[in-house]
């Protein structure tokens, strides 16, 4: 039996109609059905703040608020400072992902990216499931 | 000027002479900068007729709006495609649970490879956008050029922008040195190094 609960709201932010709609689909394939989306960093603080969520999944380049300072933003914030935060991104830099990390970050995927590395990302930061 | 007492005349008279010959270098000093000076002014104004020859404002008024605009049109029918597509692959999906375990799963697979092709739409995306950044800031150098020129080439209205750390003119993110979007085939890293990095195995 999974240790994870399948039913937990998952937020998704990025800037692209298309990646959101992607992401949510895996998600429902790897059994994840509960998805909410935002646009960028500061709409997803809002809906953050506005409701209880067990994960996020976010892209990093985005307007106004990007990922990382999203990211920031919920390590600063004592409701949200061990919420799981998975940064997918285009980002490929070192630099990036070391930012990244310092920031907090529970895992990062770089884009493209395909179904069996978002699963096992998942489960590096949720658990088995 | 008088020479302290104990200095000798002989000595005053040196000085004189040396002054007369340090000004007569530098008068020839003088005359090839003047010339010098002159052959770079001729220079810019030879330039400035061949920049205005370019018509450089039109680059500013058509051109790069034009390419900009094409661009944006690339990204929005990409977009719309992949919207399509992925609209198709749902409805796929959705028949694949009214069929048997066995070919339930080969079309899940295939849905799933869809959509995970289906994200080029966000990179080519991104790669646009930086080189419509990289126009603007073209254009913005170009008006300033124009400016820079004086009136007698340049569109009215025109004018000289300070250096804008963005092209597009939005606020700057404390983050915006990485911000870089996808990098060029050969200079990215893989996901095993961004694990490394991170500490995972």
């Amino acid at each position: 039996m999974s240790a994870v609960d399948m039913n937990m709201p998952i937020l998704i932010v990025d800037d692209y109609k298309t990646m959101l709609r992607i992401i949510r689909n895996l998600l429902k394939q790897l059994g994840f059905n509960n998805v909410d989306e935002a646009a960028d960093g500061s709409a997803a603080l809002q809906k953050l703040r506005d409701k209880s969520y067990g994960l996020v999944i976010s892209d990093w380049n985005m307007e106004p608020m990007s990922g990382l300072q999203l990211l920031k933003e919920c390590r600063t914030d004592n409701q949200l400072q061990a919420l799981p935060f998975i940064m997918i991104t285009a980002e490929s830099k070192s630099e990036n992902v070391v930012a990244a990390k310092q920031a907090g970050v529970n895992n990062y995927i770089v884009k493209p990216f395909n179904a069996a590395t978002l699963k096992s990302k998942l489960t590096a930061v949720l658990g088995q499931f | 000027m008088s020479l302290p007492a104990g200095k000798d005349h002989s000595a005053e008279t040196d000085t004189a002479e040396a002054m007369e010959t340090a000004e007569g270098g530098l008068s020839a000093v003088n005359m090839r900068l003047f010339a010098e000076v002159e052959s770079v002014a001729e220079f810019i104004t030879n330039a400035k007729a061949e920049i205005a020859s370019l018509r450089a404002d039109e680059i500013t008024s058509e051109h790069l709006p034009t390419a900009t605009d094409e661009l944006a049109a690339i990204v929005g029918a990409t977009e719309n495609a992949t919207h399509t597509i992925l609209e198709a692959m749902e409805d796929l999906e959705a028949l694949a649970e009214a069929v048997d375990q066995e070919v339930s799963d080969k079309i899940n697979n295939s849905v799933t490879q869809v959509y995970e092709a289906c994200s080029f739409q966000d990179i080519t995306g991104q790669r646009i956008s930086t080189v419509v950044n990289a126009l603007q800031h073209v254009e913005n150098k170009v008006k300033g050029l124009l400016a820079a020129f004086g009136e007698e080439f340049h569109a009215a209205g025109v004018e000289r922008p300070a250096t804008p750390k963005r092209a597009d003119g939005k606020a700057e993110r404390p983050d915006e040195h990485l911000c870089n979007g996808p990098q060029l085939p050969g200079n990215e890293i893989s996901q095993d190094d961004i694990d490394a990095l991170m500490g995972f195995d």
